[in-house]
């Protein structure tokens, strides 16, 4: 029991630095690798919960797999994006972001 | 004998109606066109009601005509005319003058602008009289009653780019409002009283004729009262006379129509339709002629020392409604109609005279006038016809209606008969003074004073002749006038009336001429003698400055007060609202700042407080 506190503590740990990340970067590029800290954390929950929890199954880990897959889809779509507003605007600085008050 | 041209009295208002509906349509491409539609129409009025003059003194019956207006509950309003023969009389008099000025208006305006809107008031001025004459109900005469008053406003105010026409007309219309409303608390005290709550005259008639019925004596005498509030706004009677002089403001010719003959005598004339009102009490006859009488003296001593030609002649027009007041006051409804009758020829022709003078030398100073009558001689043979009938000198019209009050005031009370001889005496007094300084003397330098053309000149020339034998219809030996308004003949007290009326009017011009003509009495230093007295005089009693203390400044400061209130408390109130309103939308456009990381943040600690929530009721 006590090697899944750790496990979820060490989650808890890599969320709060991704979370910090992506609300203070100022660096899209920065906030995307922040997203991914974020995550990334989520799976070791998973993955902590898969072998260590009331019920160990393979559902996590089969889980983890996809949410990885998903999210260098998710990275690709996410850079993708910034390249084009970086053609139009020329900044990645994220304060300069303000294309949904208009 | 049949009643043929009664049944279309309807018209008589209608037509000068039409005139000003006209007018006011089509403006100012008229011009003088439109000036003619005016005239054709009281021209119209004035033959229809000489033609119903004409049927009722070969003893038509009386006409009305009336059908319902409003209808509530168990009351009815309704709306219709009453020819009888005061109504008559009173339209033949409006009718004569009103077509007079109307001509005499198209010399003395045509070089103003803005004539066609002259005469479209003055067309709804004629309309809205011969409306307020007719009316066979209390409401609708009071209808008619303000309508008068809002064209008087309009025609003080005609000239409104000068401030003291503004001012004179604003004056006007708020001073005889004070009036207006006691007249409508009387028009609603008897339609509360009144049984069926009738408003029309004849039922006024039947129920205050037997000993007011079911009214009491101390309500009859408040609406008695109330009403003659009313009169003396309109007729400039003693504490609200302050407007009429100021009303000189507007154009001569609407001195002559409204505010000497027609509008300031409805006051007149409304204590003479609702007069069993005031015979069924005695207090309120008392208070009539008591008012009267001493507006009488009061305003004639006001006038012996102006300088304006319309105030003085203004000021006597207040002096003389006050005698008609006390004709009626004394109970005498003929001899306060009679002298309304003469009154109303000889006070326009002198007004008219005076605008004919204006006209001529573009002052109204009498002291920059002098020696007129060698170049305005119709003007100034006119004008000395009708100083002559206002004097009271026989045979002319004024001294036969002068008598018939002064007879009866001598039945009544000998101190009210002593005041009325002193102002016949003060009113011939002054009209000499006038007279004198415009027409006599030497010509001051530089007037070029001539003429007026005959189109002013005719309507001079009828009113003279009719200021000559108007009153030769009721004399202490042929009363037949009393006898066709009233149905009795009116009493006389012999020649003692006669006599010393005569003889106060003679000695008055006797004086005057001394004084001004002749020069034996030095006017300048009698007034030097007592500067006192002439400074009051010249002030007006300082009315005008009392007034102005106790009632316009604590008024005005009252309104501040009211204002910084408004300003203030309520407007602060919805200030308050308003700007929290602003306040919430501001904070709000902060938040959506666009900034994605903002939102999150936003986002980040509702989750943060919505954990701390569930987590919280479950610990509890």
């Amino acid at each position: 029991m006590t090697l899944l506190g750790s496990y979820l503590t060490l989650a808890a740990v890599l969320f709060c630095l991704g979370l910090y990340g992506v609300l203070t970067k100022r660096n899209a590029i920065v906030v995307l690798l922040s997203l991914e800290l974020m995550l990334n954390a989520v799976n070791l929950n998973l993955v902590a919960f898969a072998k260590y929890g009331m019920i160990p199954s393979l559902t996590g880990h089969i889980f983890t797999l996809f949410t990885i897959s998903v999210a260098a889809a998710e990275a690709a779509v996410g850079v993708a994006i910034l390249i084009v507003f970086y053609r139009r605007r020329v900044t990645v600085n994220v304060d300069e972001f303000d294309e949904l008050r208009r | 004998m049949a009643t043929v041209f009664a049944a279309y009295a309807w018209l008589v208002p209608v037509l000068p109606l039409a005139a000003f509906a006209l007018l006011t349509a089509f403006g100012r491409s008229l011009r003088t066109t439109g000036a003619w539609v005016a005239i054709t129409a009281s021209l119209g009025s004035l033959v229809l009601a000489l033609l119903i003059a004409g049927e009722r003194l070969a003893g038509a019956e009386d006409y009305s005509q009336s059908f319902d207006w409003l209808v509530f509950g168990t009351a009815t309003l309704s709306i219709g005319i009453d020819v009888t023969n005061l109504t008559t009389l009173m339209m033949v008099i409006v009718t004569v003058v009103g077509f007079l000025v109307n001509v005499y208006s198209y010399g003395y305006m045509r070089d103003d602008e803005r004539m066609t809107v002259f005469y479209a008031y003055v067309s709804l001025f004629l309309a809205s009289m011969l409306g307020l004459v007719l009316a066979d109900n209390l409401l609708m005469l009071y209808i008619f009653w303000e309508l008068v008053g809002v064209c008087s406003f309009l025609l003080i105010g005609f000239w409104y780019y000068k401030p003291e026409a503004r001012d004179a007309a604003k004056k006007a219309f708020i001073v005889t409002r004070v009036g207006d409303l006691g007249l409508l608390i009387a028009v609603l005290l008897l339609f509360w009283y009144m049984p069926g709550h009738a408003l029309d005259f004849s039922s006024i008639n039947n129920v205050f004729g037997n000993d007011g019925g079911t009214i009491s004596a101390g309500v009859t005498t408040l609406i008695a009262l109330l009403i003659f509030l009313g009169a003396v706004g309109k007729s400039g009677q003693f504490p609200l006379h302050v407007w009429l002089p100021d009303a000189m403001e507007g154009p001569t010719p609407i001195s002559a129509l409204i505010h000497a003959a027609t509008m300031v005598a409805a006051g007149v004339f409304l204590v003479a339709r609702t007069f069993v009102i005031f015979e069924a009490s005695p207090a309120a006859m008392a208070t009539v002629a008591a008012i009267g009488a001493f507006t009488a003296i009061f305003a004639a001593t006001i006038a012996l020392a102006q300088n304006d030609i319309k105030r003085v002649l203004a000021y006597s027009t207040v002096s003389q409604l006050g005698y008609m007041m006390l004709g009626l006051g004394v109970g005498s409804i003929v001899a306060g109609m009679f002298h309304l009758f003469t009154h109303a020829f000889f006070k326009a022709l002198l007004f008219l005279a005076a605008g004919s003078v204006i006209h001529a030398v573009h002052t109204q100073d009498i002291r920059e006038m002098g020696g007129l009558a060698g170049r305005m001689k119709t003007t100034a043979w006119t004008f000395g016809i009708g100083a002559l009938a206002l004097a009271g000198i026989p045979p002319l019209a004024g001294f036969w209606s002068k008598d018939a009050i002064l007879a009866a005031a001598l039945e009544q009370n000998p101190l009210l008969f002593v005041v009325g001889a002193v102002t016949a005496f003060l009113t011939a007094l002054y009209m000499s003074r006038l007279f004198y300084m415009v027409f006599a003397g030497k010509p001051k330098d530089g007037s070029h004073a001539h003429e007026s053309p005959a189109v002013m000149t005719v309507p001079l020339v009828v009113l003279a002749v009719l200021s000559v034998i108007a009153g030769f219809v009721e004399t202490p030996w042929y009363g037949w006038f009393g006898e066709w308004l009233t149905g009795e003949s009116a009493h006389h007290a012999g020649y003692l009336a006669m006599i010393v009326a005569t003889a106060a009017g003679l000695l008055g011009l006797y004086l005057g001429w001394l004084i001004w003509q002749k020069g034996t009495i030095d006017g300048k230093a009698l007034a030097a003698r007592m500067p006192g007295l002439v400074r009051v005089l010249e002030r007006k009693y300082y009315i005008d400055e009392f007034y102005d203390l106790v009632f316009v400044r604590s008024l005005r400061r009252l309104g501040h007060a009211l204002r910084r209130f408004d300003a203030v408390v309520v407007d602060g109130v919805v200030w308050l609202a308003a700007a929290t309103a602003q306040a919430v939308g501001r904070l709000n456009t902060r938040m959506q700042s666009g900034q994605l990381q903002g939102y999150l943040l936003a986002a980040l600690f509702s989750v943060v407080i919505l954990v701390l929530a569930v987590a919280g009721r479950r610990l509890w």
